[in-house]
């Protein structure tokens, strides 16, 4: 990828990728897009691996009995898809690889505020990712993504340890690059570019950026204290030694229900700009979209507990985490609802990135509303820890974020790289996945509510026709992540040159060149006007 | 109950169906209404308005607050079993359930219950996490080991219905299923009666505390080394550092594993050896119905209907 990236034209503008040329100018570089680029990489392989071990959970339950591996590989299996799609994809994906290339060009910055501190997030990521695959290698990890107690610290025989390290480090990752989207937001917005005219992409990111920083210790923390207790009987959570297994899915779910968040909230930003960009219109309720962001980050962290209904937590502490699951459904429903209305007298165009901003709206609000049979407590009884909720999750997760990641990348691509990929080809690849993915997903809702437990190598025969359905789409869907794939690197080398400003987009990264040179303007712009001013742009060029 | 779920789930998915289809239309209509007819065209904008912003906020919330108020109304109704339930113990451990009833009876993987009457589960782990799940009677109830947790449900049609661990446990955790079967209440009574039993789970309790040498500082008759357990369970008692506490299931479990932890005044701490590993959940379930047996039986200290707390919360300050 790297050479296609490095072919150098005569005629070319010098830019980001033509600046230098050479390992080194990538692997010590400070420049937010290379960083970027190097995210886009490594993250993309975490994906593949998280997808393989994804179509063979898949392979497995095409039948009843359990025949393909032993239980002990298949609880690996999940335990793997698990660890790698949250930890080393979901959670980094868009802010680490959009958010990084944009949040400093859409603001009118040279790059964030601390270049090193970015290109050090990175190098913690892949040390995290590396001991994530040396557990892999060594033979892999049995406790589910959860990491339930006293299971993980006393009963599991496999690389619990390591996984947790990784876990751990990457946690490292994701905080430093949160604090670092913080302070260049607050401190580097170039002139004229105040919060109420910042890009919602910027809000989205920056909402992200604060759970990142405040919840991700928390989850160091925990795993942390698993491995003490694991290599040192501490009494924590071994109720055998002392301790409390639900105190860990206390402190687990503090971070891991906000941390749903950060999967989510950059991808709400992503649809966000697609939406107004390919309805050519400026969005609809601005502040109510941007001020959703935060309120679905402050009330984040007061809802944890939904995880924990049938623990046997106080009935009372039920009641109040599902009351406050309900307020958090509120920001969300804004959303939806503004981007519909933004629609509204539009001029609507459907290229790929709209074809997967419509994906993500849809799918999304099927995720969510499923959200709320899981916040609703006498049902959520009856369907926790079931194929219910991995549906439910796998909308938010699949067919929100990483939805939005494609549209985003699809959207973004041309200032990226240049170069632009056949869009023919992509509006097919964004139908086989939504397709794929419905055809994947929707028959487990009635698995679960018909009472498939998750997590089950082997499971009762009468669920067979639901889990041949999904086992199908899982391939449909694959093959929808694969074409993806071929025609963007194809496009490297010979997609047609992409120009500034592709779709006639409002922003300021549309109106540097593409690829952007270095330090992303040739002069510090000046902002004067409010984001997504289409109808200006017409009166000024026009009228 | 299960229909109770059932008519929720209906109404969550109608609501949300309604939702999406409108979302759903309303966005197909925009996206046909309003596509690009002309490259150059370029639409007025429309920058919002509070009042739609306040009406689709509180119209939802309004909606959703019917869930959360129909949702806890469920869920508080079976918090608490009712006070004519019969008891059954289930134990579980990787990987199977073992079913304990209080005439003695036996099982693994297989809980037999009579039709019409509400059944009281008291839960206990012996190992990591498990999670028992009755599909077909819409509950579950995690199995958290180091402390008891109660389930309760009234089956209403005879049959045989599935039982899954529902929380993910080790290697065989998939394998750690069995059947319900419920019966009519005279196959019940004929089925008790079937399985020889070494006694009620009262009388093993009694054996288990003889061979462990309980009864030689527990005497029944005065006061030994450690407390006279007649009557005791249900009451409350004093402790050494000033609290009191109810003596319920919790607390004599806590006792037998842990016997340094909550020292009843007038007794001294590090007499009693702590038998953590050395009695397996399902006899200390025994030795609880053994003493539960002698509160009722007893003539000392408790008199009939003074003891409220007992049954009401048999998992100490689950509230």
């Amino acid at each position: 990828m790297s050479t296609a990236l490095e072919q150098p034209r005569a005629q070319e503008k010098p830019n980001y990728l033509n600046a230098e040329y050479g390992w080194k100018s990538w692997l010590l570089t400070t420049d937010h897009k290379r960083i970027a680029v190097l995210y886009i990489i490594s993250i993309s392989a975490m994906f593949l691996l998280g997808g393989i071990f994804a179509m063979l959970i898949r392979l497995e339950l095409l039948t009843p009995q359990g025949d393909l591996v032993n239980s002990d590989t298949y609880n690996k299996f999940f335990t793997m898809h698990g660890i790698v799609m949250v930890f080393f994809f979901l959670v980094p994906s868009i802010p680490a690889t959009l958010g990084n290339f944009l949040v400093p060009m859409m603001i009118g910055a040279k790059d964030l505020a601390f270049p090193r501190i970015n290109l050090l997030s990175w190098y913690i990521y892949i040390v995290g990712a590396a001991f994530a695959i040396a557990a892999i290698a060594m033979g892999g990890v049995d406790t589910g993504w959860t990491f339930y107690t006293p299971f993980s610290t006393t009963y599991s025989n496999t690389f619990v340890i390591t996984a947790a390290v990784g876990v751990f480090v990457a946690g490292f990752s994701s905080i430093l690059t949160g604090l670092n989207f913080i302070v260049t937001v607050h401190k580097m917005r170039a002139p004229g570019m105040t919060w109420g005219r910042l890009p919602l992409f910027v809000w989205a990111n920056y909402a992200t950026a604060l759970i990142q920083v405040l919840g991700t210790p928390v989850v160091a923390i925990t795993l942390a204290l698993v491995g003490l207790e694991r290599a040192f009987h501490i009494g924590i959570f071994d109720p055998a030694i002392g301790g409390d297994p639900i105190l860990f899915q206390h402190m687990f779910w503090f971070y891991s229900h906000p941390a749903v968040y950060i999967m989510i909230l950059p991808g709400m930003g992503v649809v966000s700009e697609l939406v107004t960009c390919f309805s050519r219109k400026g969005v609809f309720g601005y502040s109510f979209i941007a001020g959703s962001s935060l309120s679905i980050a402050i009330i984040g962290f007061l809802v944890w507990g939904h995880h924990m209904f049938v623990t046997g937590m106080s009935t009372y502490a039920s009641l109040y985490f599902s009351l406050l699951t309900m307020f958090v459904a509120v920001p969300s429903a804004i959303k939806v609802f503004n981007w519909t209305a933004t629609m509204y007298k539009g001029s609507i165009s459907y290229e790929t990135p709209m074809l997967y901003a419509f994906g993500f709206i849809g799918l999304f609000t099927i995720g969510g509303l499923t959200g709320l049979f899981l916040g609703t407590l006498g049902v959520d009884v009856h369907l926790t820890d079931t194929y219910f909720v991995v549906a439910h999750f796998h909308y938010v997760m699949v067919g929100g974020m990483v939805l939005a990641y494609l549209g985003g990348l699809h959207f973004w691509w041309p200032k990226i790289t240049g170069k632009m990929y056949p869009d023919g080809w992509g509006k097919f690849s964004a139908l086989l996945v939504f397709a794929g993915f419905n055809l994947t997903f929707f028959p487990q809702f009635i698995a679960g509510y018909l009472g498939q437990p998750r997590r089950y190598h082997a499971y009762a025969p009468e669920f067979q026709v639901l889990n041949v359905m999904s086992t199908a789409g899982a391939s449909v869907l694959g093959l929808g992540f694969l074409i993806p794939a071929v025609y963007l690197l194809w496009s490297l080398k010979f997609g047609k040159p992409a120009g500034d400003n592709p779709w006639g987009a409002k922003g300021l990264e549309w109106e540097t060149t593409s690829p952007p040179p270095t330090f992303n303007f040739d002069q510090t712009p000046i902002v004067t006007e409010e984001a997504y001013a289409y109808a200006k742009h017409q009166e000024e060029h026009v009228g | 109950m299960a229909s109770d779920v059932d008519h929720l789930y209906i109404y969550l998915v109608l609501v949300s169906a309604v939702m999406t289809l409108l979302i759903f239309a309303t966005i197909f209509v925009f996206a046909v209404k309003y596509r690009r007819r002309s490259n150059d065209e370029i639409p007025a904008p429309i920058h919002g308005s509070l009042k739609l912003e306040i009406t689709w906020s509180i119209i939802p919330f309004l909606i959703m607050l019917t869930f959360f108020w129909w949702g806890a109304k469920i869920f508080f109704l079976n918090a608490t079993p009712p006070p004519n339930s019969m008891d059954v113990y289930v134990v579980g451990k990787q990987w199977m359930w073992k079913i304990q009833y209080p005439g003695g009876q036996r099982e693994i993987n297989e809980l037999h219950v009579p039709v019409g009457r509400p059944v009281k589960i008291t839960l206990a782990s012996e190992d990591v996490i498990h999670s028992f799940f009755i599909p077909a009677f819409r509950i579950k109830h995690d199995v958290v080991p180091g402390r008891y947790d109660t389930m309760w449900f009234t089956a209403t049609k005879p049959g045989r219905y599935h039982l899954f661990c529902a929380e993910y446990c080790g290697t065989e955790h998939s394998g750690m299923v069995g059947w319900v079967t419920v019966m009519s209440p005279a196959d019940y009574e004929t089925w008790l009666a079937g399985g020889g039993t070494g006694g009620t789970m009262a009388q093993q309790g009694e054996q288990l505390f003889e061979q462990a040498g309980c009864s030689s500082c527990h005497l029944m008759d005065r006061q030994g080394r450690g407390p006279n357990l007649r009557g005791v369970y249900g009451t409350q008692v004093q402790l050494t550092d000033g609290r009191s506490v109810t003596v319920d299931d919790a607390y004599i479990r806590e006792s037998i594993l842990n016997p340094n932890a909550k020292i009843i005044e007038g007794f001294r701490p590090n007499v009693m050896p702590n038998f953590q590993g050395q009695v397996s959940e399902e006899q200390i379930l025994q030795l609880i119905a053994y003493i539960k047996s002698l509160a009722i039986t007893g003539t000392t200290v408790a008199p009939a209907g003074t003891q409220p707390a007992g049954d009401a919360q048999p998992n100490g300050g689950k509230l």
